[in-house]
């Protein structure tokens, strides 16, 4: 899911837009699999696949993959919606810079959602 | 359906359609020399709606237009001072905002009395659901009726909400991720992203300055239990996808107040009213129709 993840956002400014001046590196990790993104300007440049080796990210989102994958139903069920629902159950764990992650909340929910449609 | 007092008309040449006047008017009450904004529509039993942390009256646009409620209460929406059209008290920049039970409250209470509302009904949501109780509590024999949405007795800090008000995070576009997120996937776009506007245009520290009552000092588990909804009924409606005050947690309020009647609403978040007001207001007629009785 994470793969598809660029064409998924690129091609859609309404999220995007939410990124301009965005340019970060951050890590999502599905289980036992972690994934960097890197954002230039809203824009996904690269995905790359863990594992890795002393590699920096300014912030990280770890779940389990049972999680991401009741996250990514078209339609979740009540909990499974948002991350802030995951995170008060503590089903997901944000790590690093909070600053970068919420003054780019909205683009990072927006990009996380999108396998939704995929 | 044309409502009454609903006025609409087309204006040649231009391209916009129907164009709509709605029944709502809005204007300022001076209390304790601050100017409060209130919107109202409707006559007959008042109702009064309370707006969530970081918002404002606007919230309630869909009561306020709703012809069939309308039709028998007064409906009226005001803005908590530093929130929506109404002032900040002066010397605000002096100091940091936080809400309290005491000031909540008092407000509430001070501007029923400044427009002589007669009995009336409250309806709060989120931190608007959690005041009522306190409302039960002290002051049950003034009010016809309570209807808390998305009411819960407490929440812990699961995030911290200084970050909404921080001089390096952008606080609309925080705030409005954060309200984002509580709403249901199912309730229709337009009014989920009306609605995150609303928190997008909130004042720099006001959601987190509500927030200190919702998660810190409003904790009222341990005084819920004496409340006697004899002498005011509680009703209490609560969106499925909201995770701030789920399903769950209303029940366990409810659970230890007797005779409390609770509603799930399927599909809806955390915003009933604002997020999918058409249906919500399926849910809140017939509470009303009930109180009316």
């Amino acid at each position: 899911m994470i793969e598809g993840l660029a064409q998924l956002v690129n091609r859609d400014p309404a999220i995007v837009r939410w990124g301009r001046g965005m340019n970060e590196t951050f890590m999502i990790e599905v289980g036992d699999r972690q994934y960097l993104l890197r954002i230039e300007n809203g824009l996904i440049q690269k995905v790359e696949k863990g594992p890795f080796v002393m590699r920096t990210w300014r912030f990280a989102i770890r779940a389990s993959r049972e999680c991401w994958e009741k996250f990514w139903q078209k339609t979740p069920a009540p909990g499974w919606h948002d991350l802030f629902a995951l995170l008060r159950r503590g089903d997901v764990k944000f790590e690093g810079d909070q600053r970068v992650l919420m003054a780019y909340l909205l683009y990072v929910k927006l990009v996380l959602a999108a396998p939704r449609n995929a | 359906m044309r409502a009454t007092g609903e006025k609409t008309w087309s204006v040649p040449d231009y391209p916009w359609g129907i164009v709509k006047l709605e029944p709502i008017v809005g204007r300022y009450v001076q209390l304790n020399d601050c100017r409060i904004y209130f919107e109202e529509a409707g006559q007959g039993i008042p109702l009064l709606c309370l707006h969530t942390a970081g918002s404002d009256g606007r919230q309630y646009r869909g009561v306020l237009n709703d012809a069939q409620i309308t039709k028998n209460y007064r409906v009226i929406a005001f803005d908590m001072p530093w929130h929506g059209k109404s002032s900040p008290p002066a010397g605000w920049q002096n100091e940091d905002y936080r809400l309290t039970t005491g000031s909540y409250t008092g407000m509430i209470m001070d501007f029923i009395k400044a427009l002589a509302l007669e009995r009336p009904v409250v309806m709060g949501c989120s931190i608007g659901g959690r005041i009522v109780l306190d409302l039960a509590l002290k002051h049950a024999r003034e009010l016809r009726a309570l209807v808390g949405l998305q009411t819960g007795a407490f929440v812990e800090r699961y995030y911290d909400a200084a970050w909404l008000d921080h001089p390096e995070v952008h606080g609309g576009r925080a705030c409005g991720a954060v309200a984002y997120g509580l709403m249901s996937p199912l309730s229709p776009e337009k009014e989920r992203w009306e609605t995150v506007w609303h928190y997008m245009q909130g004042g720099p520290g006001i959601f987190t300055g509500d927030l200190y009552f919702y998660q810190v000092e409003g904790d009222i588990r341990g005084r819920i239990g004496a409340i006697d909804t004899s002498v005011c009924p509680l009703y209490l409606l609560t969106g499925e996808y909201d995770y701030s005050a789920s399903p769950r947690d209303t029940e366990a309020a409810a659970a230890r107040i007797k005779g409390a009647k609770m509603t799930v609403m399927k599909g809806l978040g955390h915003f009933p009213m604002s997020e999918n007001p058409e249906a919500f207001l399926g849910y809140l007629r017939p509470v009303l129709e009930e109180i009316r009785k």
